[in-house]
C-alpha cells in the first residue's frame, strides 16, 4: 500500500470545535489519509442512469455512512466499490473507484482478489447453511488454505472480532441458521472479517434487528473502526449521528453533501440536506 | 338462506370439495395396495383339500372360486385339482348340482414338485433303492424327515454345475477365443494351436471327472424314492429330491400352515422361479429391478444435475435456453417405448456393435454389448428420467436465495466455487425430491426394458462371484416384466394370476424402499445444513 494517494477533489468544511466541552470528532479522523476514492463515476441500469459523476473518498480508519432517500443511489455506490453489480445483467459503468492507487474498473483487474480486500455485509443477514465454524472458515477454504490451526485461529480471532465468540463457542459445530437475527449479522460480519479485508462495506447491516441487537452492532462498527475502514450505508439518521465519523448526503443519485458527521447534522451547507435530515421530505 | 351464501362466501365448499378429492385419490391408493394385497397374500397359505365326491368318480383339489347362477351357467365351482401331468390341467369348474358329497381327508397331501406342477394325493410308501422303508400313514414322517436330505444333494449338484462346470466351460470358452484371436491377429502357428489343443483336451478330462462326480450324485439323490396316488387311483413314483415340500394340508393345524406360509413366503423372495416363473421365487427379478435402478441413478444424477447447472447458471438466458428448456419439458412427455427405440437402435446396435467391434471381434458373431444387457436399459432410463432430474434441479436451484450466492461471492469465491460450496449443497434436497421422483418411475417402466435388455429368464445375475464380478453386459430380469410374463405370456396363467398380484405388491414394496433411502439421505442433509428450502 503506498503512501501516495491522490487527493481526491471533494468539500471538506473544517468541524464546528465545540467549545463547552471536549471534542465530538476525534480530529485525527480529518488528517486521515484517503482508502478508497472515486472519480467522476456515472452508473447506468440499462438506458436510466443511477450515479451521476459522483466523487468521494473514504479516509482510512473511520466510519462513513452514506444516507438519503430509497432509491437514492446509496447502495449501489457500495455495491461499485466491491464490482457486486458486475453480477446485474445491463449495468454500465463510467469514471473510476481507486482502492489506493488501483482502479478496480480498469481492464484486467483480479476482480476475485478486489473482493477479498473489501469485505461485505448485507441487508439482510445471510449464513450459509454450514455449521458456525464453516461459515468462518468459509472465505479462507475458498482461498485454499488447509492448514487447520491457522484456520482455528482465524476463526477465533474474527468470532471475537465481531463480539460473538463468548456465544457460540461452545456450539461451534451447530448450523449457523440457528442463532437469532442479530447473532447471524454478528456471524456475517465475522465471516467478512475472517479474510482480513482492508475495507467493510455494511448495507443497511441493522435493517432488520431489533434495537438490542442494532446497539450490539453499533459498537462493534466503532470497534471495528480501529483496524478497518467501514462504509456503512443506513436509513436511520440517528444510527448515522451516533457511528460514523463522516456523512454522505445522496439524492437522486448525485452525492449532495459530503462532511463531518456533526457539521452535517448540526449544520448542513445544502438545503436539501437540512430538509431530508429534518424530515421534510424521504 | 343468508347464512348459505356467507357459508359460500367464505369459500367452504372449495375446503370441502378440496379435502374430499384428496380423501378419494388416497382411498383409491389405498384401496390398489389392498386389492393387491388381499390377491396376493393369500396365493401362499396352504388351502385345505376338499374331497369332492361327483356321480362319476372322485376329485381332490383346493376350492378357488365360486360363482352363482347366471344366464350363462348354473352356479359353479372352481377346483384346482393339480396333477397336471395326469389329468393335462389343474383346474376345473363343478357343477354344484352335480356335487355328491364333501369331506376333509386327512391324508390328503399338497406337493410342491420341481417340475410338473403340484401334486394332490396320498403318499403310499417310501423306499430307498427299491427297498420299502415304510407304508402308509409311517411314510409321511419318513418322508418329512429325509426331504432335507434329498434336497441337499440336489443343491450340491446344481452347485457343481453352476460353479465347477460353469468355470470350466468359461476356460474352455475362453481357449477358443483365444485362438481365434490369433488367428484374427494372423499370429496362428502349430506350435501355438497345440498347445490350446493340449489346454482343451485337459480341461475335457476335468469334465469327464466332474460329470462321473455328478452321475453319481445324482444316483445317490435318486435312491429315495416316494410312491404316490391321486385320488382316482392313479399311481407315480418319483425321487425324493424331485419334491419341494409335503403338506399334509387337512392335518396340520394353522400353526402348521402359519409356517408353511412362511416358509413359502421366504421362497418367493429368495429363490429362482420355476416352471416357466408360475412358481417358486422372484429374486432374480427383484435383483435386477434394484441394480437397473442404481446404475439409472448413478448416471442419472450427474448428467441431469450438471445439465441443470448449465442452464441455470451458465447459459445466457435467451431463445436458444428457453428452447432446450421448453425441449427438456417435452422430452419427459414422450411415450416411453419411444425411448425403447431409441435404445435398441443407439445403445444396443451403434454403441453395443462399436464395443464389440473394437474389444470382442474374436467374439464374432456371438454379440457381447450388441444385445440387450442391464447397461443399455439402464442408460435408456438414465434418458428417460433425465428430464425430471433436470427439471427439479433447476427449480431447485433457483430456490437458492440471491443473498448467499452474494455472501459467498462478497468473500471473494469464484463462480464455480460459489456454485459447488454454497449454491449445490442448499439444492441438494431439491436435487433428491428429483432423483425420487425418477427412481419412481424408472422402477416401474416395462416397455423399454423389452427392447434393450430384459428377458423372461435370465440364466445368471448380472452381479455374481466370477470376474469381473459386475456384468453389465448380462440380461436381467425385472419385476414388471415378470408381471407381464407371467400374467399375459405365461401357459397356465390361472395358476399364475395371484404370483401376478404378489409380484405387484413386491413392485411396489421396492419403490417404497428406494424413496425411504433417498428420504433418510434427504433428512440427514437437511439435519446437516440446517435449513430447508422444500
Amino acid at each position: 500500500m503506498t503512501e501516495t494517494i491522490a487527493q481526491p477533489e471533494y468539500r471538506f468544511t473544517q468541524m464546528p470545535i465545540r467549545t463547552d466541552g471536549p471534542p465530538l470528532t476525534d480530529p485525527s479522523v480529518q488528517s486521515a489519509p484517503i482508502l478508497v476514492h472515486t472519480e467522476s463515476l456515472n452508473l447506468y441500469y440499462g438506458q436510466k442512469q443511477a450515479l451521476f459523476d459522483i466523487n468521494i473518498g473514504f479516509p482510512k480508519n473511520t466510519v462513513t455512512a452514506l444516507i438519503g432517500p430509497s432509491g437514492c443511489g446509496k447502495s449501489t455506490l457500495l455495491r461499485c466499490l466491491n464490482r457486486m453489480n458486475d453480477l446485474i445483467d445491463d449495468v454500465r459503468i463510467e469514471g473510476k473507484v481507486l482502492l489506493g492507487d488501483q482502479n478496480l474498473y480498469a481492464p484486467g483487474v483480479d476482480v476475485i482478489g478486489l473482493r477479498k480486500r473489501m469485505g461485505m455485509v448485507f441487508q439482510k443477514s445471510n449464513p450459509f447453511p454450514k455449521s458456525i465454524y464453516e461459515n468462518v472458515a468459509y472465505g479462507l477454504r475458498i482461498q485454499g488454505i488447509k492448514d487447520r490451526s491457522v484456520i482455528q485461529d482465524a476463526v477465533e480471532r474474527s468470532l471475537q472480532g465481531a463480539g460473538l465468540w463468548d456465544e457460540v463457542k461452545d456450539r461451534l459445530n451447530e448450523s449457523g441458521l440457528g442463532l437469532s437475527g442479530g447473532q447471524q449479522q454478528r456471524l456475517c460480519i465475522a465471516r467478512a472479517l475472517a479474510i482480513q479485508p482492508e475495507v467493510v462495506l455494511m448495507d443497511e447491516p441493522c435493517s432488520a434487528l431489533d434495537p438490542i441487537a442494532t446497539a450490539k452492532i453499533e459498537e462493534l462498527i466503532f470497534e471495528l473502526k480501529k483496524k478497518f475502514t467501514i462504509i456503512t450505508v443506513t436509513h436511520n439518521m440517528q444510527q448515522a449521528a451516533r457511528v460514523s465519523d463522516f456523512t454522505a448526503f445522496f439524492w437522486l443519485g448525485k452525492l449532495i453533501e459530503l462532511d463531518l458527521t456533526e457539521k452535517i447534522f448540526t449544520n448542513p451547507t445544502e438545503q436539501l440536506t437540512e430538509d431530508y435530515i429534518t424530515g421534510r421530505f424521504g | 338462506m343468508n347464512s348459505f351464501f356467507e357459508w359460500w362466501r367464505r369459500g367452504s365448499v372449495w375446503v370441502w370439495l378440496s379435502g374430499a378429492t384428496l380423501a378419494l385419490s388416497l382411498l383409491m391408493v389405498a384401496g390398489l395396495i389392498l386389492f393387491l394385497a388381499i390377491k396376493g397374500m393369500g396365493f401362499f397359505w396352504p388351502g385345505d383339500i376338499h374331497q369332492i365326491q361327483l356321480a362319476d368318480g372322485t376329485i381332490w383339489g383346493q376350492v378357488t372360486n365360486h360363482e352363482e347362477e347366471s344366464r350363462y351357467h348354473p352356479a359353479r365351482t372352481q377346483v384346482k385339482i393339480a396333477n397336471r401331468d395326469v389329468y393335462g390341467q389343474d383346474f376345473r369348474w363343478v357343477d354344484d348340482a352335480e356335487i355328491l358329497n364333501r369331506s376333509f381327508p386327512g391324508d390328503a397331501l399338497y406337493i410342491e414338485k420341481l417340475d410338473g406342477g403340484p401334486f394332490i394325493g396320498r403318499l403310499v410308501q417310501i423306499e430307498e433303492h427299491g427297498q420299502v422303508l415304510a407304508v402308509g400313514d409311517k411314510a409321511l414322517p419318513i418322508a418329512q424327515k429325509r426331504l432335507s436330505g434329498a434336497k441337499a444333494y440336489q443343491a450340491q449338484i446344481k452347485s457343481i454345475e453352476q460353479s465347477e462346470a460353469g468355470a470350466l466351460s468359461n476356460r474352455l470358452e475362453k481357449l477358443r477365443l483365444d485362438g481365434r484371436k490369433l488367428e484374427l491377429q494372423g499370429k496362428r502357428n502349430p506350435r501355438a494351436a497345440q498347445e490350446i489343443e493340449d489346454k482343451k483336451q485337459d480341461i475335457h478330462k476335468q469334465f469327464e471327472q466332474l460329470q462321473a462326480r455328478l452321475e453319481a450324485l445324482r444316483n445317490q439323490s435318486r435312491a429315495l424314492t416316494v410312491t404316490l396316488e391321486t385320488a382316482d387311483g392313479n399311481s407315480r413314483i418319483m425321487p425324493l429330491a424331485n419334491i419341494v415340500r409335503i403338506v399334509p394340508a387337512n392335518s396340520i393345524g394353522l400353526f402348521g400352515k402359519a409356517g408353511v406360509y412362511l416358509s413359502r413366503l421366504w421362497e418367493f423372495v429368495s429363490a429362482d422361479p420355476r416352471e416357466a416363473n408360475t412358481e417358486g421365487g422372484i429374486f432374480p427379478a427383484i435383483f435386477g429391478t434394484v441394480m437397473m435402478v442404481l446404475i439409472m441413478s448413478i448416471v442419472v444424477v450427474p448428467l441431469g444435475v450438471l445439465a441443470a447447472l448449465f442452464l441455470r447458471e451458465y447459459a445466457r438466458d435467451g431463445w436458444v435456453v428457453r428452447t432446450v428448456r421448453i425441449s427438456v419439458n417435452n422430452l419427459a412427455g414422450v411415450p416411453s417405448i419411444v425411448f425403447g427405440v431409441f435404445g435398441l437402435g443407439f445403445f444396443v446396435v451403434t454403441v453395443g456393435g462399436g464395443i464389440d467391434n473394437f474389444f470382442f471381434p474374436e467374439r464374432f458373431p456371438a454379440p457381447t454389448f450388441k444385445t440387450g444387457g442391464i447397461l443399455w436399459a439402464s442408460l435408456t432410463l438414465a434418458l428417460l428420467t433425465l428430464p425430471v432430474v433436470i427439471v427439479a434441479t433447476e427449480e431447485a436451484l433457483a430456490a437458492v436465495p440471491r443473498s448467499q450466492r452474494e455472501g459467498s461471492l462478497a468473500l471473494g469465491a469464484t463462480k464455480w466455487q460459489t456454485l459447488w460450496n454454497v449454491v449445490i449443497p442448499g439444492a441438494s434436497q431439491g436435487i433428491l425430491t428429483g432423483l425420487i421422483l425418477a427412481m419412481a418411475r424408472g422402477a416401474g417402466e416395462v416397455a423399454p426394458l423389452m427392447l434393450t435388455g430384459v428377458v423372461k429368464l435370465a440364466p445368471s445375475l448380472p452381479l455374481d462371484g466370477s470376474f469381473p464380478f459386475i456384468h453389465l453386459e448380462r440380461k436381467f430380469m425385472h419385476l414388471g416384466f415378470h408381471i407381464y410374463d407371467v400374467g399375459f405370456q405365461s401357459p397356465n396363467s390361472e395358476a399364475a394370476k395371484p404370483m401376478v398380484f404378489m409380484t405387484a405388491l413386491l413392485l411396489l414394496l421396492i419403490v417404497l424402499v428406494l424413496n425411504i433411502f433417498a428420504l433418510r439421505l434427504r433428512r440427514k442433509l437437511r439435519r446437516r445444513t440446517g435449513g430447508s428450502s422444500f
